[in-house]
């Protein structure tokens, strides 16, 4: 193996350099400097990301443990710009909370390792180093979930994370011991080469599925979520909805389009159940929501029953539409997710009753949020339009007509609750509205990019032959 | 010989519409008349510029004047239904670029002047650049699609312009009047392209009016009702061209519309948007002299002569000075629709084309100065009506002077312009339509009795005492004033008919001297009887007034059109159908859904429970759910 060989794993390594440049950091800043690490790693990630662009060849490595293509390569990318975005919005939050209690480095060490983990899972090769990714991905969030350690909720978002996530591992451990106990192989290609279709392998694979549903919030493995989303600071609940969800979708529809391929008519029933299921729970428990943290996980469960629909159908387009969805959902709900960021950091406020009036004291900030919500809800003409129209048309062309018509009814019911939000921050008065506060520009940056995103993504279409050539590379 | 930089055109007056409109608040009012002026200066140097390249160099080819394009798909439907911007040069689109260029080049100066020190005055510069490229854009469109985009772009700088003056009731409504009237006219225009589309599969200009091409060839395929419905989309078409062009019954918008300030009456109202609808007739010509032996041609002919009759009764009684003028407008817009509503196609056979273009062209010259003209006196006088005014010949010498020609020019007097252009009027009518005729040769003399009614009105006449002594408008104002006049008095030489036909092969054009003796007598009487009328005081108006009884007061109140609009809409459509159909969706299409609503909220209240908070929960409905998910696909859904 030579040294360009290794070059092929740059995104793990530059990321890894990172991490290590952050402890040595930690240790090499005075104490009353500390405040120049938020500077430095979203300076250092911001360089990640834009390396991240440099293309990189298709190669395997380590026998096929590793491997990476322009598809794997692109995903990778997806996430840093959502990491980065996420860095942008909560770095204020991370100046007046955790400097002062010398925990900024960790924040961000953690935040970093998890995102490597995701590399890892995205570029296995085989089973076992899926699963370290899988680990290496969920157990930095676990601690940063409890991060506030002050607030009883967010132990409790801990701890209801580390215990449900050891579960939903221990159950994907279980399914892939039993697809190896069947297919005598943990590489992915040798599994697909001698995938049988007998109820060992169908419940090996039913067990399999259930853990890595468990990271999109699947119905019935999605109870976690309101209460994490809740308990989290908010930068940790954000980067659970798009990075680990997205994370996750990509890394599923890559198993199942490839190596379980062979078992695509259990799968695509199990997936039409599933995501009838979870369109209908997210959505309806949504409509009564309250708090914003809760009420964007129900809305994430909802939006995480749409993707399905395009999973379903097992195909070029299937997979193209997939990952314009999620890109563009990645847009929209870290827009949501700043919004709330940026009030909870200047006020403290999460209600949505809170939320009335906002427009006349900060009609920049609900613009902000009108646009990520209309967007989540996919009203013409901002991305999230296309991105819905592209999944329904794909699940339509395969005949999925019922299938569509109830996510259709879906979306009327989310545009609901969706338009609550918008009525409290537009049309409702507030004896006591939040404050006009500006933000830092960090946050101002972040809110930038994803409204740019909003905006552009679903007119720019070759974006989306883009991505349409690069699914080809499933098959 | 490439024609893209005539791109820049129009846009240069989008650029300065998005600059004045971004920096509205952070840019002084100077700069922004100096920014307007020095952009459509450009635009009108390049207009000149493409007619003479076009009319001189280029556009000639064996005697003939081609069209030339540049544009780009846009929208694809089918392999041959596409939608394209771009440009299409042909004689009249490069006409209307002249047009357009001067009259809003002098708009754009005058105003300067005219809205000094008004509040808006760079969001009414922003308004006109949007307006401005919004014509070009029509004038230039190469497609039934992309003229109808321009043309509701007009229709919204109409609105935003007509109500300029926001703050006051009688503006607003005029906008909205103006907005809705146009709007519906347009729903047939948008019908109509859409039957074209579907029966002729394009929307392209050059296809579709291509005299040997299959969309006027194979006009009988299909028909509905007894016509072809070819022939349904051009009377459709129509509907929409009469809307923007005020014609009969649809013209209720325009006098209304005169609550704008004056330089956009005269540029909107006068002499660039109320043409579009005889530009549109123009533009598919072929189509409508071809399609069902000109049907469609026929109702443009009547629906113009009834126009300009009516129109010039009106006229005639108004005491506002504006309103005269918008119904003058009118009327002369129903000219040009019947000289093309009476043209043949071939050869000096289409010379009622060739007149309409030609009249389109003058009218816009002496009527833009009219408006203006009367600017200036309403600037000076601070107010529209007649019995405000009179005597202002002493105090405004040059405004009296210029819009003496063009009163002159508008009531036919040689050799100002109008005489020419209307003379070719008569001779097309006179050749294929005598009764038009005759009605043609009425509005003429009926013209030169109101326009010198209220020039005698305005600078004659008794003398108002005024409680400030008018003074002249200063030179931003009086400079196009001028150069408008030299253009009244001299384009009428322009030989038109070498230029711009329905065949687009030059003719040579005559003078008819019989008709055009008959058509200056006309003339010469209409205005005697104003000057013997309104010369002085005296109470031959009224006596004449009463003698017409109710007749005048018919007149006067615009023969009651508002009134009958009002009564349709109000007391039919509203109450003896939308009412109903309300209650209708009230009770059982709103009941469903309000139904539905409820039964979702009341579900989610009822699931609440299943998220217990309780972490042992949680697993075991993970378990649970891996466990029902593996029987279920193990013993039930076996392949």
């Amino acid at each position: 193996m030579s040294f360009n060989d290794i070059l092929v794993m740059r995104q793990e390594i530059v990321l890894l350099v990172i991490i290590v440049l952050m402890i040595i950091m930690e240790i090499a800043i005075p104490q009353n400097k500390k405040a120049g690490i938020v500077h430095l790693s979203i300076f250092l990630f911001g360089l990640h990301t834009v390396i991240g662009f440099f293309v990189i060849d298709d190669k395997s490595l380590f026998g096929g443990m590793y491997r990476t293509t322009e598809m794997i390569h692109f995903f990778k990318n997806i996430l840093n710009i959502g990491v980065f975005i996420i860095l942008l919005q909560s770095a204020q939050w991370v100046k007046n909370n955790l400097i002062s209690e010398h925990r900024g480095t960790e924040y961000f060490t953690l935040l970093f390792s998890s995102l490597l983990g995701m590399y890892f899972m995205l570029s296995a090769g085989d089973f076992l180093m899926f699963y370290l990714g899988l680990e290496l991905s969920t157990l930095p969030v676990a601690a940063l979930a409890a991060f506030e350690v002050s607030q009883r909720k967010s132990s409790e978002a801990g701890i209801k994370l580390i215990l449900s996530a050891a579960l939903a591992s221990g159950i994907t451990l279980f399914g892939i011991s039993l697809l190896y106990a069947t297919s005598s192989s943990i590489y992915f290609e040798t599994v697909s080469e001698n995938i049988l279709n007998n109820n060992l392998t169908i419940l090996g694979f039913i067990l399999f599925f259930a853990g890595l549903s468990f990271k999109i919030s699947l119905v019935p493995f999605h109870f976690w979520t309101a209460d994490v989303y809740e308990g989290a600071p908010i930068g940790i609940a954000s980067y659970l909805s798009v990075i680990s969800k997205g994370a996750a979708v990509f890394i599923l529809m890559v198993l199942l389009f490839t190596v379980l391929k062979p078992l695509m008519q259990v799968w695509d029933k199990l997936i039409y159940v599933i995501a009838i299921a979870t369109m209908f729970t997210g959505n309806l428990f949504a409509l009564r929501q309250q708090n914003m943290k809760r009420f964007l996980a129900f809305s994430s469960i909802a939006q995480a029953g749409f993707i399905l629909l395009g999973l379903l159908i097992g195909n070029q387009l299937g997979a193209a539409t997939v990952i314009y969805f999620v890109l563009i959902y990645i847009f929209s709900n870290l827009a949501a997710f700043g919004v709330v960021q940026a009030i909870s950091t200047q006020t403290g406020k999460e209600s949505m009753t809170d939320y009335e009036g906002l427009y006349r004291t900060n009609p920049n900030l609900s613009l902000v949020m009108m646009l990520a919500l209309f967007s989540l809800a996919g009203i013409p003409p901002v991305a999230g339009f296309f991105g819905k129209f592209f999944l329904f048309t794909a699940a339509a062309s395969e005949g999925y007509y019922m299938l569509v018509f109830i996510g259709v009814v879906n979306v009327t019911i989310s545009l609901y609750y969706y338009l609550l939000v918008v009525r409290a921050m537009f049309l409702r008065k507030n004896e006591n509205p939040i404050p006009f506060f500006k933000n830092d520009l960090y946050m101002r940056l972040g809110l930038l990019i994803t409204v740019a995103g909003i905006l552009v993504l679903g007119i720019y279409s070759p974006l989306y032959e883009y991505i349409y050539e690069l699914s080809n590379l499933i098959n | 010989m490439s024609i893209d930089y005539i791109f820049a055109i129009p846009l240069v007056p989008l650029t300065l519409f998005l600059l004045l409109g971004i920096l509205y608040k952070r840019i002084k009012p100077s700069v922004s008349g100096y920014i307007g002026v020095l952009g459509l200066l450009s635009s009108t140097v390049l207009s000149f510029v493409a007619a003479y390249q076009y009319f001189f160099v280029h556009g000639k080819v064996n005697g003939v004047y081609e069209s030339m394009v540049s544009s780009t798909v846009w929208m694809n439907f089918t392999p041959t239904l596409h939608i394209d911007m771009g440009i299409l040069i042909d004689p009249i689109s490069v006409m209307m670029l002249i047009v357009v260029s001067v009259v809003s080049l002098m708009v754009h100066i005058y105003s300067r002047g005219y809205m000094k020190g008004d509040e808006g005055y760079t969001k009414f510069f922003a308004f006109l650049s949007l307006f401005t490229f919004s014509m070009y854009g029509l004038v230039l469109a190469t497609n039934l699609f992309q003229i109808y985009i321009f043309w509701e772009l007009v229709g919204v700088s109409s609105y935003l312009l007509i109500g300029y003056y926001y703050t006051k009731g009688t503006a607003v409504a005029a906008a909205k009047k103006a907005f809705i009237v146009t709007r519906f006219a347009d729903l047939g225009f948008l019908i109509g392209i859409l039957i074209i589309g579907y029966y002729t599969g394009t929307y392209d200009f050059q296809t579709l009016t291509d005299p040997e091409g299959s969309a006027i060839l194979n006009w009988g395929a299909t028909s509905f009702m007894g016509l072809s419905v070819i022939t349904w989309a051009l009377i459709l078409i129509f509907m929409g061209g009469a809307g923007k062009s005020a014609m009969f019954p649809l013209h209720i918008w325009l006098p209304d519309a005169m609550e704008g300030p004056t330089p956009v009456s005269a540029l909107i109202h006068a002499a660039t948007m109320v043409v579009a609808g005889v530009f549109l007739v123009a533009r598919l010509f072929p189509m409508f002299y071809f399609v069902e032996n000109g049907f469609a041609l026929n109702i443009v002919a009547y629906v113009g002569a009834f126009s300009a009759l009516f129109a010039a009764i009106i006229a005639i009684t108004q005491t506002d000075i504006k309103r005269v003028l918008a119904y003058s407008t009118m009327s002369q817009l129903g000219y040009m629709m019947l000289a093309l509503g009476v043209s043949g196609y071939d050869g000096h056979e289409g010379v009622g084309y060739m007149a309409s273009m030609f009249h389109l062209f003058t009218h816009a010259m002496f009527k833009a100065l009219l408006f203006l003209g009367a600017g200036s006196v309403i600037h000076a006088v601070h107010s529209n009506l007649l019995k405000d005014m009179g005597g202002l010949r002493r105090y405004m010498p040059i405004t009296n002077i210029t819009f003496l020609i063009a009163a002159m020019a508008i009531a036919g007097v040689p050799p100002l312009a109008g005489f020419w252009s209307k003379d070719e009027i008569l001779v097309a009518a006179y050749e294929h339509h005598k009764l038009l005729y005759f009605v043609a040769v009425f509005v003429a003399g009926l013209t030169a009795f109101y326009i010198f009614r209220i020039y005698f009105g305005i600078f004659w006449g008794k003398e108002t005492a005024y409680a400030h002594p008018p003074k002249e408008s200063p030179l931003s104002m009086t400079f196009p004033l001028i150069v408008l006049a030299v253009l009244s008095a001299t384009v009428g030489f322009v030989p038109f008919s070498e230029f711009v036909t329905a065949d687009n092969v030059g003719f040579e054009a005559h003078i008819n001297y019989p008709l055009a003796a008959i058509a200056t007598l006309t003339g010469l009487i209409g205005i005697l009887l104003a000057w013997a009328f309104y010369k002085k005081t005296s109470t031959l108006p009224d006596t004449y007034a009463r003698t017409f009884g109710s007749f005048y007061k018919w007149a006067y109140h615009k023969f009651y059109m508002d009134e009958v609009y009002l009564f349709v809409t109000r007391k039919i459509l509203f109450r003896q159908v939308s009412e109903r159909i309300a209650k209708f969706d009230k009770k059982y299409v709103d009941g469903t859904m309000i139904g539905i609503g409820n039964k979702t909220v009341l579900t989610s209240t009822k699931i609440k429970g299943l998220q217990s908070g309780r972490v042992q929960d949680y697993a075991y409905g993970f378990v649970v759910g891996v466990v029902v998910l593996a029987l279920v696909f193990i013993y039930l859904w076996t392949n």
